[in-house]
């Protein structure tokens, strides 16, 4: 008998299979996610979880019997009171019968199954994309990293190039002509056999003297030499690291009600999600304003109320310091979204639009502007044409060619399919929007 | 409990370590194939995690298998219900195969590990070794090496011939894998060694007679073409069929060399696992009675405690439970309680038989020795068999069996039969058909095709109790089979008395697929 401990062997045997499932059911398991996202806090987004979808796409088909029609018999345990002969009423909805249902399993609706995070995350952003990744391949940070560059004649043990060593001790031997071990052996076969046949002879005592010179020979030059030996060489490379940061700018005046500060967060995460996945080093900043802007932590910036006016450009100045002081245009990835219920001081709109298109726009990769309405908004259908302040301000910019985004969101499912929407992929489109 | 009784103890406690494992498989060796007279491959007992269980779960507890979606898709769902506790892992998986492979799980007290071990690696090994099916049908040298063939050469061809074109094949024969199988024994033995020397063999005829000439000669009219009778092209094309994936891989004209091997071996494989199909109940029945045997010996000579045989009993009669048709549990009849009872019963016929079990069985009743009768039907039944005929009247009225007909033309029910005098020997007849593969699967057959002329394939499916085809995933299949030949494929429910037809399905190949 043999015992075999396979508890250390590598797991995941079957994650091949995975990949092929996953692929041949893709479209909707795609579809799941995103309805999934839906339902599902932003939170939790990035845990994975599980996803149904319909059995249909993954039915294995095969040739078998329709469980209704023709007859049917069971053979069952447990007989309490029956006798032959005896009928039963038909249970009701179903014509199986009985409980027994020797049947395949015919109702086989959903199927339901967990996606891990990455798995999640890659079917969630597919098929989105970063706009204007123009500045990503400039990098600031750099990593210091190990690479392979060559072979040196020194180095530590565990670096030794065993194969290159050997192919240069092996043309040494070559080119010094050092004796091969077989042609010692014949030599000396060749004497002893002499030797046995013969006395002392002129022949034998030349070849006695060959033999003494190629073992000398074979002393000089050894088979492997220190002079042979390579290592594998590494040198420090420093890899750029591609950085972002992302500023979240969002009015917190009195106006804004919990539920719009709870789409506003929304967003933030989504897009803060999408940008961990496309960049290793991120940065939040946040900056709310009233008729004043001031840096905060999440916290804050999410949970404490505060009163006050509301002067967009406050926000703006704010942000065109901050860059100033800590993110350097040329060595970061900037992205901006602003979230308010659109209103703006009157006397404000054009300070806001020039500070925007001079000084924010030119160091942004992108900026976002989703205008947060209440619930009911929706409702009031005689004011969807009704444009706020800021809406306005920032239409006109766009209109002149800014890049600029701007969306409206009124309720929670639909912050999904907004931000779908600004960052799918526009292959086509790009030409067109850009002048 | 004396220091001698103490010392006799394979192990205290629920800890086990590796040398454990080989002190508790000798002893059962010494039970199983000293007193029992068991008969076994060698075996080798790998211990594995949770994880790699779910993994093996996926592959048909098979220890290597080719890539395939759907394994994908059962590992999902399993590992779905497993981590939401709706399903509790097998303790063990065993194959079929020479060394006999039995997985064991680390989490196992050592109780857990004698009991599996005793288990499969005794009872289920002597079933594989020695039962008739398995012996004509399974090739326990060559699985393993096969299988790794097999994993081999799809991936070979997904990698020549991209993974989108290997699935379309491979979804196919998975449809048809319930249909291809031999059911009869023919000329001669599947030998999976030789079959990848032989596959390497045919392919290298190929390129050593291949003769671009051949392709400029002209060829002559299609006049010159002898009428076949139809007799005898049916017989040459050996019609009818009902190995359908032995006819597509053998006759379909479109067909690239790679995808008929790969036909051939999902075909080599639904024929390995087909004798487990078939037993079922004996299979499980045998492996149980067997681990009940070992471990009430071992408690009996004291080598496991009290404790641990408690343990043990905990965990049988979970495995034999049978709930009654009426229980909210009640699944369907467990083999494991069918098999166990029956192989139970049949010792009882042996050691102490009634004035009944004298009149039902003559041949074995009081023969003292009850060991040799169960060897004997273990080496030469299958489930409908067994139950045919070691079904007893004492088993029948234990379990209260009756029978239930659903006939959709009656309004109500009908009990046609319980256990009594009269019930007896229709319950059984009744429920060894229940176990009868081949009127479990549908009868589907290749009745004709044209080869000369339309190419137009012909099946037909023998309708049973007039139960048709599910029409949904019949229509998909035949889409399959259609790609696969290559012309139409037209599928005909045939009432097999009248030879009336209730309906007909017909597909037509997607041209772009293959």
């Amino acid at each position: 008998m043999y015992i075999i401990d396979r508890r250390l062997n590598p797991g995941g045997k079957s994650l091949a299979n995975r990949q092929r499932f996953l692929r041949r059911a893709k479209a909707q398991i795609q579809r799941a996610v995103r309805q999934t996202a839906g339902d599902r806090d932003i939170t939790d987004l990035e845990r994975g979880g599980e996803v149904t979808i319909p059995a249909d796409g993954v039915r294995e088909p095969s040739f078998r019997r329709s469980g209704e029609g023709g007859v049917n018999d069971h053979i069952l345990p447990g007989n309490k009171r029956f006798i032959e002969g005896d009928t039963i009423d038909r249970p009701p909805g179903g014509g199986g019968g009985s409980s027994a249902g020797g049947d395949n399993g015919e109702g086989e609706d959903d199927f339901r199954f967990a996606l891990t995070r990455d798995e999640f995350l890659d079917l969630f952003l597919d098929d989105l994309e970063l706009p204007d990744l123009a500045k990503r391949r400039v990098a600031t940070v750099e990593t210091q990293g190990m690479r392979r560059a060559g072979y040196t004649v020194t180095g530590s043990p565990v670096n030794l190039a065993l194969l290159r060593s050997m192919r240069n001790a092996l043309s040494r031997r070559i080119a010094m002509r050092r004796p091969k071990p077989e042609d010692l052996l014949r030599l000396e076969q060749e004497i002893e056999r002499l030797e046995q046949q013969e006395g002392p002879s002129d022949h034998l005592t030349a070849l006695r003297q060959e033999l003494e010179q190629l073992k000398l020979r074979t002393k000089r030059f050894p088979y492997i030499d220190p002079l042979d030996l390579r290592y594998r060489r590494f040198e420090p490379v420093s890899r750029p690291v591609a950085q972002a940061v992302m500023f979240c700018l969002m009015d917190v005046s009195g106006s804004m009600t919990e539920h719009m500060k709870d789409l506003a967060k929304r967003f933030y995460m989504l897009l803060y999600i999408f940008l961990t996945r496309r960049y290793k080093h991120v940065e939040i900043v946040f900056i709310r304003h009233t008729h004043e802007a001031k840096e905060v932590d999440e916290e804050t910036f999410f949970n404490s109320p505060e009163t006050g006016g509301t002067v967009v450009s406050s926000a703006l100045r704010e942000m065109q310091r901050i860059v100033e002081e800590r993110y350097s245009p040329d060595s970061w990835n900037i992205y901006a979204a602003q979230a308010s219920d659109g209103d703006n001081s009157p006397n404000d709109g054009s300070t806001s639009a020039a500070l925007l298109r001079d000084v924010i726009l030119p160091v942004c990769q992108y900026y976002a502007y989703l205008e947060v309405g209440s619930d009911s908004d929706r409702m009031q259908t005689g004011f969807i044409n009704h444009k706020t302040s800021l809406w306005q301000t920032y239409e006109t910019l766009q209109e002149q060619g800014a890049n600029l985004a701007m969306r409206k969101v009124n309720h929670r499912r639909e912050i999904y399919p907004v931000f779908r929407e600004l960052f799918r992929r526009r292959d086509a489109e790009a030409g067109a929007r850009v002048p | 409990m004396s220091l001698l009784e103490r010392d006799n103890l394979l192990f205290q406690g629920a800890d086990w370590d590796f040398s454990l494992i080989q002190r508790i498989h000798d002893a059962i060796e010494t039970i199983g194939v000293g007193e029992m007279g068991l008969n076994v491959y060698p075996n080798q007992i790998e211990v594995i995690t949770a994880e790699q269980m779910l993994d093996a779960y996926a592959s048909i507890g098979m220890p290597l298998f080719y890539k395939h979606w759907s394994f994908g898709k059962r590992f999902a769902l399993h590992e779905a219900s497993y981590r939401q506790g709706f399903m509790g892992l097998a303790y063990e998986i065993v194959i079929n195969s020479n060394p006999c492979i039995s997985y064991i799980m680390e989490e196992n007290s050592a109780t857990m590990q004698t009991l599996v071990i005793a288990h499969a690696a005794f009872g289920h090994n002597h079933f594989f070794k020695n039962n008739y099916l398995f012996q004509e049908w399974t090739d326990a040298d060559g699985i393993l090496d096969y299988l790794e063939f097999a994993k081999g050469y799809i991936t070979r061809c997904e990698e020549r011939y991209g993974h989108a074109a290997v699935e379309r094949v491979l979804d196919a024969a998975h449809a048809l894998m319930s249909h291809g199988v031999h059911r009869y024994p023919r000329k001669k033995r599947p030998d999976l060694r030789s079959e990848e020397r032989r596959e390497k063999e045919r392919h290298l005829h190929l390129e050593q007679t291949f003769n671009d000439l051949w392709r400029t000669v002209p060829t002559k009219g299609a006049a010159a073409k002898p009428q076949l009778s139809d007799e005898r092209r049916r017989a040459l094309l050996e019609l009818p069929q009902e190995n359908l994936l032995y006819f597509l891989e053998k006759s379909a004209p479109r067909l690239q060399p790679w995808q008929r091997e790969i036909l051939r071996i999902i075909r080599q494989i639904a024929q390995y696992f087909y004798p487990q199909r078939q037993t079922k109940v004996m299979n499980e029945g045998c492996a149980t009675y067997c681990h009940y045997r070992i471990m009430t010996r071992l408690h009996e000579t004291g080598q496991i405690s009290d404790g641990a045989f408690l343990e043990f009993l905990q965990s049988h009669t979970n495995v034999t439970r049978q709930p009654e048709y009426d229980d909210p549990h009640y699944g369907g009849i467990n083999p494991y309680a069918l098999g166990f009872g029956m192989m139970q019963d049949i010792e009882r016929i042996c050691t102490k038989p009634t004035a009944e079990d004298r009149e039902w069985f003559p041949e074995i009743a009081g023969s003292g020795d009850a060991m040799a009768v169960l060897r004997d039907v273990w080496a030469n039944y299958r489930d409908e068999s067994f139950i045919s005929q070691y079904l007893s009247p004492h088993l029948m009225r234990q379990w209260r069996m009756f029978h239930l007909v659903d006939d959709p033309d009656q309004p109500e029910l009908r009990i046609e039969a319980i256990h009594d005098e009269r019930g007896y020997r229709r319950l059984r007849r009744s429920l060894s058909r229940h176990y009868d593969v081949g009127w479990s699967d549908p009868d589907i057959q290749v009745i004709d095709v044209d080869l000369a002329g339309d190419r137009r394939l012909i099946l037909h499916h023998h309708v049973l109790n007039r139960t048709l085809l599910h029409k949904d995933d019949a229509q998909r299949v035949l889409q399959m089979v259609a790609n696969l030949w290559g012309y139409a494929v037209v599928l005909k429910e045939v009432e097999p008395a009248t030879g009336a037809i209730f309906q007909e399905h017909v597909a037509h190949p997607h041209e772009t697929l293959f």
